[in-house]
């Protein structure tokens, strides 16, 4: 071995050697292109939910009732022919325009998911940190209640409740809203957890902080990506469960125009043929599935890009 | 490609290697900048450096492998002639099972708690259809033996927790060899160890690898350990060779200013008189800090005693403007003693008194003047820091909760405590992860500083550093010490480092204090048995060192046994080269003074007589 020089590179003779950086910096988030075009998706149903109204055609309730000769229809339902004003998409089974109930039901559906999720968020995480932050006893108690309403399929909970006490949009969101407020505490509770034993927290009760302040100022900020991310997958999953409600004719009571009631309403037009009427049920499961894949694949693209970490919180 | 006809080919040839990473939409940064070196068969080469030094990246290239968002730009790497950069996927597979194998930091990571180690062992070789599973079987109990392992023909049918943590990083060399790659990766195998764990591995690698006749890379930022098992020596900084040659060259005749730079910072051996000794001038009437008969641990028990009693009646006191190193291997309740002190753990019984008055067990019934008086800094910067705050927030926080500062003058205030832990001020704007992680501790210290404290609780700060960066922070908390005359409580297993910066030396070994005085006082004779077994297993920085240390009486009865929590006797007794049967394992030690008078105690049932002269491996 010693027959070996020893090999030295060229020495500027400087003394000071600067730390070096454990690590490249992280890049920004950068969406695929797949990712591009579910944003691009979503926010054409978002600015249709936004300014449906004044965009589309026709009221949600306006009825086609004559044809272009002034008459009367006898049968006002699928693709009138020759009617007065034309609808784009046809006409449902009575006579209304396909495109503007769609434009309409953007509103509706999103509008009832996206108040859904919100309360199930603000009760989750609520529940959830305080669960993760009290002692013991508090802890099991609100887990076993959330045990329970987990136990019931959700379906099965909403019939039972809506059975009970008839349905309105305000019932509609408060019970969307419970239901997913219990798998929004799972979550918020898991990171609480995990947030809560690490060494800046210890650090901050060291230093003698309040609860609120631990709370707000060391483990909201932490969890907040990753509850942002969830947020998205939970929206998808409220707007499968009012739809799924309206489908069942539980959900969004006519004349208000849904994209779930809106598949049911239309069933027997499927046989029709594209041109008599299948359209008027296609197109709002169409609507359904584009809004709630796209934004599944944008929550993919962030979660690829926050690594592994992200994913394995989420349940 | 080279010509190698008239020597041995070399298991491996690096040539130019350059690595570098290709982030979104920038120019590339590159992170190995054109290293070359050989590995010839049978011989270990370390690559030494910082983090960031590109160590693992160069390491990891010699499987084929590059870490997410890296790539190979240029160079090759030829294991036994092959080019890793260009081979098939489908060969590199085989490769890696068969010609080269891989040794991750942490042993414990490694391994799936949910199957027996033999199987994990096996896997590999009977999974590349090398071996059948009873050859893979009996090789594996081979190498346990070879490994120096305990019961080597069971040890296979237990599960990673039933082993201790020495041990566990064994037998991962032993996966690693089962099916006899001519190349092994050991990437810092011993860098998470305690100072007596590390040599029992060491050794054992050692045998191993000179047994097993493969060449090895040996990865690490530790001169020390490098100089007792490598024959050729890497010195990387920034993705370059600064300097290479073999160990001996290396370590006794350095060339580079930078490998200079390294060997300055290796921990020197800890000889007596190297602390700062007492300066009598510090001494007032009331102690800063003071530990009183503390009893504490986890768990609630039925009778209000804990369940797991970690401390036992431990009393040390912290004078003003002191720095009182406390050490231990680990599981001996260092940082137990340390969060008893900050009121994170109550107490079970004893109490904490802060210049002469008690104080409440928990920090939830502490004042907010005396939790501002005793400050904690935590040992992991990366994990202490929160990731959403600005370096700004976090060391501006202190100021805001205890003295009420704000706006203009917080700001200038958290400028002010920047500059004197040597940060520039325009790092309040950043995020904890922008920085590197002696620069992450030094806000951790800041933190602490902000709040202007009597007592800094420092735990184990250097250990997650490298050498030099280490180094770094020691200076700065010397400086610290002279520009506030604040009181360290200073916890590492590390005895070097606690001998270069205390004054004053509490020894733990499983809970209770076994030995206490002046830093040079209990580093120097007498000793107790385990203040000698510690100073024995602290590398020194020369060729042949590990041998003569296995051969002392301590390392012989002491190493490779762990720590053991107690209630009867001294909790040493089975490791003790000394102990006297009948009495150690069955009474309570004594503490005795030495005669010298400067307030050094030993707790041992041997006189301190006995305790001076025997067996006595004087540090060179």
């Amino acid at each position: 071995m010693s027959e070996q020089d020893t090999i030295v590179a060229e020495d500027a003779g400087r003394d000071v050697y600067d730390e070096l950086p454990d690590a490249p910096p992280k890049s920004r988030l950068r969406l695929s292109w797949v990712g591009k075009v579910s944003a691009a998706v979503v926010a054409l149903w978002i600015f249709l939910a936004l300014f449906g109204p004044w965009i589309a055609p026709y009221h949600e309730a306006f009825f086609i009732e004559e044809d272009a000769a002034g008459n009367y229809f006898d049968d006002p339902s699928f693709m009138l022919p020759d009617a007065s004003v034309s609808a784009y998409l046809g006409t449902d089974y009575l006579g209304r325009d396909v495109l503007s109930r769609i434009i309409w039901g953007a509103r509706t559906t999103i509008g009832i998911s996206f108040a859904a999720t919100l309360l199930a968020y603000f009760v989750g995480i609520t529940l959830g940190i305080a669960a993760a932050v009290a002692g013991r006893l508090t802890d099991a108690v609100l887990s076993r209640i959330v045990d329970a309403i987990l136990a019931f399929p959700n379906i099965m909970l909403g019939l039972i409740i809506i059975a009970a006490f008839g349905s309105s949009i305000p019932l509609l969101i408060g019970l969307a809203g419970l239901v997913y407020a219990a798998s929004v505490f799972r979550i918020a509770r898991a990171l609480g957890q995990d947030i809560m034993v690490q060494d800046f927290v210890e650090a901050a009760r060291a230093r003698g902080e309040g609860l609120w302040w631990i709370i707000t100022r060391e483990i909201l900020p932490n969890a907040a990506m990753p509850l942002a991310t969830d947020f998205g997958l939970r929206l998808v999953f409220v707007i499968l469960f009012i739809s799924s409600l309206s489908f069942l004719g539980l959900g969004v009571q006519p004349p208000i125009s849904d994209w779930g009631s809106m598949v049911r309403e239309n069933m027997q037009g499927l046989g029709n043929g594209l041109s008599g009427g299948a359209l008027a049920s296609i197109t709002p499961a169409i609507a359904i599935a584009t809004l709630t894949i796209a934004i599944n694949l944008i929550v993919d693209d962030i979660s690829a890009h926050a690594g592994g970490s992200l994913a394995k919180k989420m349940v | 490609m080279t010509d190698t006809s008239n020597e041995p080919a070399n298991v491996l040839e690096v040539h130019d290697l350059m690595i570098e990473a290709r982030p979104h939409g920038a120019p590339p940064i590159p992170i190995v900048k054109g290293v070359s070196f050989d590995v010839k068969p049978g011989q270990v080469v370390a690559l030494i450096g910082e983090s960031g030094s590109g160590k693992t990246t160069i390491s990891l290239a010699a499987l084929g492998y590059t870490k997410p968002g890296l790539h190979f730009s240029g160079g090759e790497v030829l294991l036994q002639g092959e080019d890793m950069e260009l081979v098939s996927d489908e060969r590199k597979r085989q490769l890696r099972g068969e010609n080269v194998a891989y040794l991750a930091q942490s042993a414990a990571a490694t391994f799936n708690p949910a199957l027996k180690i033999g199987e994990q062992v096996t896997e590999s070789a009977v999974l590349h259809g090398a071996m059948t599973q009873e050859a893979a079987t009996q090789r594996a109990e081979e190498l346990y033996r070879a490994l120096e392992l305990p019961d080597p023909d069971r040890i296979g049918g237990r599960y990673p927790h039933q082993v201790s943590g020495g041990q566990l990083q064994r037998l991962m060399a032993a996966m690693a060899l089962v099916s006899r790659p001519s190349l092994l990766v050991l990437d810092e195998p011993t860098t998470a160890l305690d100072v007596t764990t590390q040599i029992e591995v060491l050794k054992a690698f050692k045998k191993v690898i000179q047994e097993e006749g493969s060449a090895a890379i040996y990865v690490t930022h530790d001169l020390a350990v490098v100089a007792q098992i490598a024959d050729h020596i890497v010195v990387l900084y920034g993705g370059k060779v600064m300097e290479q040659g073999s160990a001996e060259q290396i370590v006794t005749n350095p060339q580079h200013s930078y490998t200079k730079r390294l060997m300055a910072a290796v921990r020197p051996s800890p000889v007596a008189g190297l602390g700062d000794s007492m300066a009598g001038d510090h001494l007032r009437d009331v102690p800063a800090l003071e530990v009183r008969d503390v009893t504490a641990g986890y768990g609630k028990g039925a009778d209000g005693k804990p369940l797991i009693t970690v401390l036992r009646d431990v009393n040390v006191t912290i004078e003003r403007g002191h720095v009182v190193g406390i050490i231990g291997e680990s599981g001996c309740g260092k940082s137990t003693l340390a969060r008893v002190m900050a009121g994170l753990l109550p107490a079970s019984e004893g109490e904490v008194l802060l210049d002469g008055h008690a104080l409440p067990p928990s920090v939830k019934e502490r004042k907010r003047e005396d939790l501002q008086l005793v400050q904690f800094v935590f040992q992991m910067a990366d994990t202490a820091l929160n990731p959403k705050q600005r370096i700004g927030d976090i060391i501006g926080r202190p100021l805001q909760f205890y003295h009420n500062v704000h706006g203009r003058e917080l700001r200038e205030e958290v400028r002010r405590i920047l500059d004197l832990v040597e940060l520039p001020a325009v790092f309040a704007d950043r995020f904890p992860a922008e920085l590197s992680g002696g620069q992450k501790q030094r806000v951790n210290l800041a933190r602490a500083l902000a709040a202007r404290p009597e007592v800094l609780l420092c735990d184990e700060v250097t250990s997650a550093l490298d050498t030099i960066v280490g180094a770094n922070v020691i200076e700065l908390l010397k400086n610290l010490r002279d520009k506030t005359g604040v009181s360290f409580v200073f916890i590492s297993h590390d005895l070097s480092t606690v001998a270069s910066f205390a004054d004053e030396v509490v020894v733990l070994y499983a809970g209770r204090v076994v030995e206490k005085g002046p830093v040079d006082q209990v580093l120097s004779p007498p000793f107790h048995p385990y203040t000698r077994l510690l100073i024995a297993s602290v590398p020194e920085l020369r060729v042949g060192w590990l041998e003569e240390t296995m051969q002392t009486r301590e390392a012989l009865a002491g190493i490779a046994r762990g720590v053991t929590l107690t209630d009867v006797g001294c909790p040493f007794f089975d490791r003790c080269p000394v102990a006297i049967e009948g009495t150690c394992d069955k009474l309570t030690p004594p503490t005795r003074e030495d005669q010298s008078g400067h307030g050094h105690y030993i707790e041992c049932h041997r006189e301190v007589v006995e305790l001076g002269g025997a067996g006595a491996t004087a540090p060179a």
